[in-house]
Parts: C-alpha cells; sequence; structure tokens
C-alpha cells in the first residue's frame, strides 16, 4: 500500500492487529470494545472541545475575550465546568418520579450514543455496517425525544411538562423534512447504508467528486437538512424549549448537578451525530471533493468537515434570536415539507434527465442544472411569499412630523 | 394535574385550565426588580397585573428633609441610565421656581450631554430588547461597545459614568475644555456607521420582524388617555415631543425632525429609537459647531442655601424615557415643601395590561422590554 | 427575499469575529487585572483629607468648619471639633478636627463635599480597590487614613493640584504683604502715636483681613494681642 493508503488505513490496521495478538475466547470481546471506546473517548473529548470553542467564539463575535484563564487560552475551561458539575448537589424533587427521574438524561445520553453505530467516520471504519443504517439513525433519533419527554413528565412540575411538551411537539415537526430530505440521498444512491452511500459519492469526474451537495437538488436538501437539524437538536434560533427563560426554563428545570451536565453533553453528541450524518449524506462521508486531495486520510476530512459544520452552528447562535413557538411550527410545516417533497421531485428529475443533450455531456449537465435549479428557486420564491404573507410582515419606511 | 384553584375572579365551569404564574422580580428579562402576575389560558394571556416596588427608595421624602442641592446626587439614581437628564429635570424646575436664568454656553454643554445620554440610552435599550429576544447577546455587546465610548467621555467631564451629579442651578458644575469637545467630534465621526451596522444586523432579519411586527399594539387614543409620552407615544402616532412642544433650553436653535409610527407596536418602538438616534447625532453635530466661550455658572447664584420665594414650579424635559416632569412646593425655606417627580417608566407602564392581553406568553417580555423601564425610576 | 436579512446578519457577525483579530476597535475589553485602562483626570471616588508638607497632624488643612458635614446629602461625615487651635498655611490659628470620619459604605461620592469646602481641604481620591472584608469597621475611614499629602493630590489631579496650589500661593503671598504693610504701619503708628498704637495695629489687621479672596480666611499673622477669628464666607 502507498503511505497515503497505510495512513489512511493505521486505525484499522491497528485494530486487526491488536484482535490478531488477543487469544481467541477473547477476541471478539476486544474488537467489540475497540471499536466502542475510541467512539465513547473521541465525542466527548470533541464535546469539551466545542464547548470552549463555543464560548470563545461567541466572545470574539461579541468583541470580547471569552474563557482565558484555565490553561492556554482557556482551552482547560472544560475540566473546570467538569469538576464544578461533578461537586454541586444533587437535587430530586420529592415528588418526582424517582426512577425515571434518574433513567431519563442515561437514556438520552445512551441514544445519542448509539447513533454513532452507523456513521462512516473514515474509509472501512464504520462501527457496525449495518444495511438499513440510515433508518437505524432515524429510529435513535426517535428515542431521543423520548427521552426528552420522560425528563419533563418525570419532574412532576407543570413548568417542565409544558417546556417537554414544546420541545416534543419541535422534534416531531421538523423529524419530518429531515427524514424527507434524507429519502431523496436515499432514493438516488438506491442503498440504506451509510457506507454504501458514501462510496457511491467517492468517485470522480473531472477531478470534482460526485457529492450530492453539488447538485441543486442536494444543495437545497442540505440547506433543509441542516435547518432541520438545528430545530432537532434545539439549538438557536430554535432552543425555545430550552431557551426560553420567560416562564419554563425547559424540560431540565428540575435537575442539577451532573444530571444537567449530561443533558448538555446530549445535545452536543446528538448535534454532532446529526451534523455526522448530514455530512454522510450530502458531502460525501469521508471524501475529498478534489481529486487531488484524496492524500489527505479520511479521517481527517471527515472531522474537518464536522468541525466546519461546528463552527457554522456556532455562528448562527451568536447571530439570530429566537423563534416563537407558533413561528417555529408555521417554518416547519407550511415551508419545510413542501420543499422537502419537491427536493425528492426534483431529485428525480435529476436522474432521469438524459445525461448526454445535443452530443455533450457539458451541455447536458448545464441543461440538468438549469432545470432543476429552477424547480428548486421556484417553489422556493413562491412559498416564502406565502409564508411572510400570512405573517404579515412587511417592510416599512417611517413618516417624520411637520 | 390538579387545576388551581384562583382565589380572585371566578372561572366558568368547564373552561381550560387557567395557569396563573408570577414572572417573578428574580427574573433575567424584566429589566429590574419587577413581578407581574400573569393569568394564562393554554398559551394566551388574559390578565396582567404589574407589581413593582422592589426598589422604592423614598427618593421624594429624602428630598423633602435636605436643601435643595442635596437632592441633585439622588436625582441622578432616579433612571440611573440617564444622571445627565434627571439632573435638567431638576434644575429646570428649581431655576424656574427661583427664577434662575442660565447663561449661553452651559445651555449649549446641556445639550450636548442631554443628547449623548439619550444616544446611549436607547443603544442600550434595543441591545436589551434583542437580548430578550434571545440573539445570545451578541447585539447588546455591541450597542455597549458603543455606550461606554460615551461613558468614559462622561467620566472624562463630571468625574463618573454614570451618576454625575454635574449640573447645577444656573448651569453646570464644571466647564468641558477644548479637548474634551474634540474628543466628542472624533467620537460623533464614528456614530453614523455604528448605528447603520446595527440597523443592518437587524432590520432586515426576519426572524426579529415576525416576532416584533403586530405585537403588544397601542392604539393612538389609547395612549393619549393613558398619558404616555416619549418614543412608546409616537410609535403610535402621536406627534409630542417636548423638545419642540416647550422649547426648553435652546431646542428651538437646532433643526430636527421627529418620528412617528403608524402601527403603534413593538417593531415601531423599535425602529423609533434608531430614528431618534440619527436625530440625536444631528444635534449634536449642530450643537458642536455653534458652542459659543463664556461662563458656566449664574454668577449670581449662591451654592449653599438656595433659598427660592415660596412658590410652585413644574419643569419637564423629553427625557429618553418620556417626559420627565419635577413639581416643587416652596415655602420660602431652604429645604423644598413638596418635591413630586413625574416618572415617565411608571406611567408608560400602567398601560402594560391592554398591550398584552390576547397575545402569547413569549410577547410579554418583548411587550415589555419595548416600554423600555426602569425601575429606578418607576420606584423611586 | 426571505434569507436576506439572515444573510446579512451573518456577514456582520463574521466581520466583527474576524475583525476582532486585526482590529483593536473590534476587541474592546481589557484583561483586568494584568492590564488597567488609565482613569481619566476628573474621575472620583471617594473624598480624602489634604495636608501640606510631612506632617499630616500639623499640616492638615481642615479646619472643623463642619459645612462639608451639613451639606452631605446622605449625612455621611462626621466631624467633632478640637478644644485648642493650631496655626494654619498663612499662620492664623484655627480649630482642627478631633475626629473626623467618613463612612464610606453610604458615601455616594457626589462630590458636594468638595465643592462647598471653603478651605481646599477635602478633595476627592480615584482609588477604588477597596475591598475589604470588615463589612462595618473596614469602611469607616478615620481622619488617619483619609489624610494623605498635597504631593499625593498632584500626582492623581495634576491640573487641578496647579490651580489649587497657584491660589495658595497668592494668598499667602498676599497675607505676608499685609502683614509686613500693617507691621510698617503699626511702627509708623507707634512713632507717630505712643499709646494709640496697640489699638490701631489690631484695628489695621482686622481690616486687613475684611477683604480678601473668597476662600482665605487671611488675617495677618500680626496677632500681638488676642488672636483673630477665623471668618468663613459663605457660598459663591
Amino acid at each position: 500500500m502507498t503511505t497515503a493508503a497505510s495512513v489512511d488505513q493505521v486505525f484499522v490496521t491497528l485494530k486487526h492487529w491488536l484482535v490478531f495478538h488477543t487469544p481467541t475466547a477473547f477476541q471478539t470481546l476486544v474488537s467489540i470494545l475497540l471499536t466502542i471506546i475510541p467512539i465513547i473517548v473521541i465525542f466527548p473529548a470533541l464535546f469539551a472541545v466545542t464547548t470552549v470553542l463555543e464560548r470563545k467564539g461567541l466572545g470574539r463575535i461579541q468583541n470580547r475575550y471569552g474563557p482565558n484563564r484555565v490553561g492556554p487560552f482557556g482551552f482547560f475551561q472544560p475540566l473546570a465546568d467538569a469538576v464544578k458539575s461533578l461537586t454541586k448537589e444533587d437535587i430530586v424533587p420529592r415528588a418526582a418520579d424517582h426512577v425515571v427521574h434518574y433513567l431519563a438524561p442515561l437514556v438520552l445520553v445512551g441514544a445519542a450514543f448509539l447513533a454513532y453505530a452507523v456513521l462512516p467516520i473514515g474509509r472501512n471504519m464504520v462501527a457496525v455496517n449495518l444495511d438499513a443504517g440510515v433508518l437505524f439513525f432515524f429510529a435513535i433519533g426517535a428515542a431521543t425525544e423520548l427521552a426528552v419527554f420522560m425528563a419533563g413528565w418525570s419532574s412532576r412540575n407543570k413548568y417542565s411538562l409544558l417546556g417537554a411538551m414544546r420541545a416534543i411537539a419541535q422534534m416531531i415537526s421538523y423529524e419530518i423534512p429531515l427524514i424527507l430530505s434524507s429519502v431523496a440521498v436515499i432514493m438516488i444512491a438506491g442503498t440504506l447504508s451509510t457506507s454504501h452511500i458514501v462510496e457511491n459519492q467517492a468517485r470522480y469526474t473531472a477531478g470534482i467528486a460526485h457529492w450530492y451537495a453539488f447538485t441543486p437538488w442536494g444543495l437545497a436538501g442540505f440547506v433543509l437538512y441542516m435547518i432541520a437539524a438545528t430545530a432537532e437538536t434545539n439549538r438557536s434560533p430554535f432552543d425555545l424549549p430550552e431557551g426560553e427563560s420567560e416562564i419554563i426554563a425547559g424540560y431540565f428545570i428540575e435537575y442539577s448537578g451532573f444530571k444537567f451536565a449530561l443533558f448538555f453533553l446530549a445535545e452536543y453528541l446528538e448535534m454532532f451525530a446529526v451534523s455526522g450524518l448530514g455530512i454522510t449524506l450530502f458531502l460525501g462521508g469521508w471524501s475529498s471533493p478534489v481529486s487531488f486531495l484524496t492524500w489527505i486520510p479520511s479521517w481527517i476530512w471527515f472531522f474537518a468537515k464536522l468541525l466546519i459544520m461546528i463552527l457554522g452552528f456556532i455562528w448562527i447562535r451568536g447571530t439570530l434570536p429566537r423563534l416563537r413557538m407558533d413561528q417555529l411550527m408555521n417554518f416547519a410545516w407550511k415551508f419545510m415539507l413542501p420543499m422537502s417533497l419537491i427536493v425528492i421531485f426534483t431529485a428525480g428529475v435529476w436522474r432521469f434527465l438524459p445525461h448526454v443533450i445535443a452530443g455533450s455531456a457539458a451541455v447536458g449537465l448545464v441543461v440538468r442544472w438549469l432545470v432543476c435549479a429552477l424547480l428548486v428557486i421556484g417553489p422556493y420564491v413562491l412559498l416564502a411569499r406565502t409564508l411572510e404573507r400570512g405573517r404579515r410582515i412587511e417592510k416599512r419606511t417611517y413618516r417624520y412630523a411637520e | 394535574m390538579s387545576e388551581r384553584v384562583l382565589d380572585l375572579d371566578p372561572v366558568g365551569a368547564g373552561d381550560t385550565e387557567i395557569l396563573e404564574v408570577s414572572m417573578g422580580p428574580h427574573h433575567p428579562s424584566t429589566h429590574g426588580v419587577f413581578r407581574m402576575d400573569v393569568r394564562l389560558e393554554g398559551e394566551k394571556v388574559v390578565r396582567l397585573k404589574p407589581v413593582f416596588g422592589y426598589l422604592h427608595r423614598n427618593h421624594e421624602k429624602i428630598a423633602e428633609h435636605g436643601a435643595y442641592l442635596a437632592a441633585i446626587p439622588y436625582t441622578d439614581r432616579l433612571d440611573y441610565l440617564c444622571s445627565m437628564t434627571n439632573n435638567w429635570g431638576y434644575c429646570l424646575a428649581v431655576e424656574k421656581l427661583a427664577g434662575i436664568s442660565v447663561p449661553e454656553r452651559a445651555e449649549y454643554i446641556r445639550v450636548i450631554v442631554s443628547e449623548l445620554t439619550r444616544f446611549q440610552n436607547h443603544a442600550g435599550l434595543i441591545g436589551f430588547l434583542l437580548q430578550d429576544m434571545g440573539a445570545s447577546g451578541t447585539p447588546l455587546m455591541y450597542a455597549f461597545r458603543e455606550r461606554e465610548k460615551i461613558l468614559d467621555l462622561f467620566e472624562s467631564l463630571s468625574g463618573a459614568r454614570m451618576m454625575c451629579n454635574y449640573m447645577r442651578f444656573g448651569g453646570v458644575r464644571v466647564d468641558c475644555t477644548p479637548a474634551w469637545l474634540d474628543e466628542v467630534r472624533s467620537m460623533l465621526a464614528g456614530l453614523p456607521k455604528f448605528v447603520d451596522e446595527f440597523e443592518a444586523l437587524l432590520r432586515g432579519n426576519e426572524i426579529l420582524m415576525a416576532r416584533t411586527q403586530g405585537v403588544g399594539v397601542l392604539p393612538r387614543e389609547l395612549a393619549i388617555n393613558a398619558g404616555i409620552t416619549g418614543p412608546m407615544l409616537r410609535a403610535s402616532g402621536v406627534n409630542y415631543d417636548i423638545r419642540k412642544v416647550d422649547h426648553y433650553g435652546i431646542y428651538d436653535r437646532f433643526e430636527f425632525r421627529v418620528p412617528l409610527g403608524d402601527h403603534g407596536d413593538v417593531y415601531d418602538r423599535y425602529m423609533m429609537r434608531v430614528l431618534e438616534m440619527r436625530e440625536s447625532i444631528k444635534i449634536l453635530e449642530q450643537a458642536l459647531r455653534d458652542i459659543p466661550a463664556g461662563p458656566i455658572m449664574d454668577p449670581k447664584v449662591r451654592l449653599r442655601g438656595l433659598r427660592p420665594k415660596a412658590g410652585e414650579a413644574y419643569g419637564r424635559i423629553e427625557s429618553p424615557k418620556g417626559e420627565l416632569g419635577f413639581f416643587l412646593i416652596s415655602d420660602g425655606s431652604t429645604i423644598p415643601y413638596r418635591y413630586r417627580v413625574r416618572p415617565p417608566s411608571m406611567i408608560n407602564l400602567t398601560i402594560l395590561e391592554d398591550m398584552c392581553l390576547g397575545q402569547n406568553v413569549a410577547d410579554v417580555v418583548i411587550t415589555l422590554g419595548s416600554v423600555d423601564i426602569v425601575l429606578g425610576e418607576v420606584d423611586r | 427575499m426571505l434569507g436576506e436579512g439572515i444573510i446579512q446578519g451573518l456577514v456582520e457577525t463574521a466581520r466583527n469575529f474576524f475583525g476582532s483579530y486585526v482590529d483593536k476597535d473590534r476587541l474592546t475589553t481589557v484583561q483586568y487585572p494584568e492590564e488597567r485602562q488609565p482613569l481619566p483626570e476628573a474621575a472620583r471616588v471617594f473624598p480624602f483629607l489634604l495636608y501640606d508638607g510631612d506632617d499630616p497632624v500639623a499640616g492638615l488643612r481642615c479646619v472643623a468648619c463642619q459645612i462639608c458635614e451639613k451639606e452631605c446629602p446622605p449625612r455621611c461625615i462626621h466631624i467633632d471639633k478640637s478644644k485648642d487651635k493650631k496655626p494654619d498655611f498663612v499662620g492664623k490659628q484655627q480649630f482642627y478636627p478631633a475626629v473626623f470620619n467618613i463612612d464610606v459604605s453610604v458615601c455616594m461620592s457626589c462630590q458636594i463635599c468638595v465643592e462647598v469646602c471653603p478651605f481646599d481641604a477635602i478633595r476627592m481620591d480615584n482609588a477604588f480597590e477597596l475591598s475589604t472584608t470588615d463589612r462595618f469597621g473596614g469602611l469607616l475611614y478615620t481622619k488617619r487614613e483619609l489624610a494623605k499629602s498635597n504631593e499625593y493630590y498632584q500626582q492623581i489631579h495634576p491640573t487641578e493640584a496647579a490651580e489649587c496650589d497657584e491660589r495658595r500661593a497668592k494668598e499667602l503671598a498676599d497675607a505676608k504683604a499685609k502683614a509686613a504693610a500693617a507691621a510698617a504701619a503699626a511702627k509708623a503708628a507707634q512713632a507717630a502715636n505712643p499709646a494709640a498704637a496697640p489699638e490701631s495695629a489690631t484695628q489695621a489687621s482686622k481690616n486687613g483681613a475684611a477683604a480678601p479672596a473668597p476662600s482665605a480666611n487671611g488675617s495677618a499673622t500680626g496677632a500681638k494681642g488676642e488672636p483673630a477669628k477665623s471668618e468663613t464666607k459663605v457660598g459663591q
């Protein structure tokens, strides 16, 4: 193997070597552990780094330094936060349902971790190579909603129940555009297996990869997917269930100490997982966008893309105010749902338009791009206009006295 | 879940569950220690009772026990973000009562610091409004960046950033140097760009527009009947700016326009303040251009032992929040017989329930933010 | 179009983010306590008492007239007058404060005590890192803690101190000139009329005292007989 390929497969070879050198009775166990432990170590470490990045990023956007006292440039801040959350008193309301109250954060974190099982982090580096990987991912997503409701219900607090119901309404409404945008990809790829979807995108024509995001329907689908993902994970501007300090502090109002930290861990892990799936479906997973950069190892590509998406989340958080509940639901049902159906339709049109028109593949590409782009932009403008009219938003001008 | 039994108004049988929430004094979004007892039916507000008084500090009684001069530092602390305009209101009332005149240069300085105060108050308020909407503090930090520049100017002029204690009966306490005026000019040069940046961040933002347009509507007649003043009144379309009506100070020498809104909702109030910030910049430019040399205090006025003749006077100014008025009754001694403050924030607050009925509870916080209250003034 | 305002907002935020690394105006915080921003000259925190020279007792300017105590809005100053007197900077005998306490937990830094003091004895300090663990005693500043030298005043408020020193130097020179004139007049009067000399001398010195600059309590040192009482001029 060439050096680039061997660097690319270094973890896979390491794992095979370690499994090879253990006694046969323990080989399955060691193999499973060697797959799970890196996930359990890396992604929470990424969570720690993300909390610092977020605070420093928001700080710089707001013309101030972020935390910079603990460690070099403040990068040991998560250690301080961990010590703080571990040493706080764990208060459980007397009327609460103790078993469910205890289990809720655990179920949430567990479900978030399970979602990583089907993400291909590098070439040949997927934890469980399921044929129905995408289906498994969305099924686990439903389990997170269950955990949110468990948290809200068990606290025996009117306000947390209301917060939990709002959170669930939001998450369920946004599941649909999320799934429908990925249906377009599944349709084109013809498979539910995440590693096959990535392999389909890892082919190159004229040096450019076959990423689905490089097609008009893929780009629209990617944008829809990311908006729905932001809503799924309760990030700003959709953080009404957790950020609404008006009457309800959300479904985790009755949690303190380490359980509170577990909720945040789960939120960020979900964020990574759903971004990871977005990368897999639309941005070619671990493949490089241009063929002359394929020497960079695949896992580096995956994490680089993940980092860029995290920075995007932080950027949006620093800029936008929150949406109100009814506006949120309006947006999901009246805008995102029709748009995702349009995306599916456009994906089909893209597939079945002839690839070679007037004897040239380039002309064919241009024509297909134009047709599909129009098919996406037209309904976008129409839907946007109806949305604005429905809400009576207008640009106003002001007059002066005299 | 158990239904709450309401103690006051009986609820019809078979009604949907009514939730009574106290958005209590400890609250991140109520601009101070202020409580609202809100009764919700589902998501809609059916009753809202504002409860204030948590910051009552006996300001009027204290002022009635000391000399006229001793009340000036206490007026700083009424609307603690705008100490200069509070001082001016009180000095205006005493000057009317005692018949004291103010020299030219002092009038110009008063206008300059008051318009700077108006600018920093509106900038801070818009930042807070956006913070309440969940924009995680970014616009607030930008607004505070500019506000700090203005407060630094106040510190080099009067010695303190916010509790300036700067105006005296018959003028101002300390003269401003030409160096200070140059600093104001150079800071002023950067302000229009900031207002543009600020406006661009959020003017076309669809989320902001959706959350503020049509929310917290205050009809014109109701505003006039309830005694609302300030940007809230002008957002409902009433042309009433005390600077134009009373021409106090030397405001009749400056050219500036009064913006008016048509809908009276939160978006209009937000835009009123942005437009007023631009008008303040215009007034500042004119004042800095025209300020004459001269004395800053009326030489006949004694600092200690001011003893106005018996009588009464009401001095009012257009503070950034509305009409700030001081009513003084003198009985001929060195201590005022009656000292009364007309607090614009409190009077604007009385209409909160009417603006919030029928809306979502999330909109209550935004509507409260647009009223622009400072609890120091509401409770005195 | 939908989304346009959002894109504008995102551009604005990105500009601030990248600008914070390059443009000083976009990163406006300083790392206190390692870096401190310089205070402007006029900054005021709490009052302090001034003394001339090196001795905080003998050089203390305060004559316990208690005007600041009366005018202080929250009444945070407490003064006990002494029973005896000591000479001031022009040599006149004045009372001094036996007890001078300021309760800084009450003081609201309004600066009215500074404005009404006729003797340039109390000024505003600008030290603000004053936290203490004793909530009551630690926040009651006595005369010993409040007395700071004129050199310190010149350091923190140079322009004001220069103006104040100039004025006091002029008063001192005026007072010396008056004393010299009164002594010369006394000698001349004594030479002319030996009997009437003492009264006219004191009369001349009293007249010399009645006319001065507002904040001076100046009468000549002459003081051959009884010490002249200090006159305080009210208001300005």
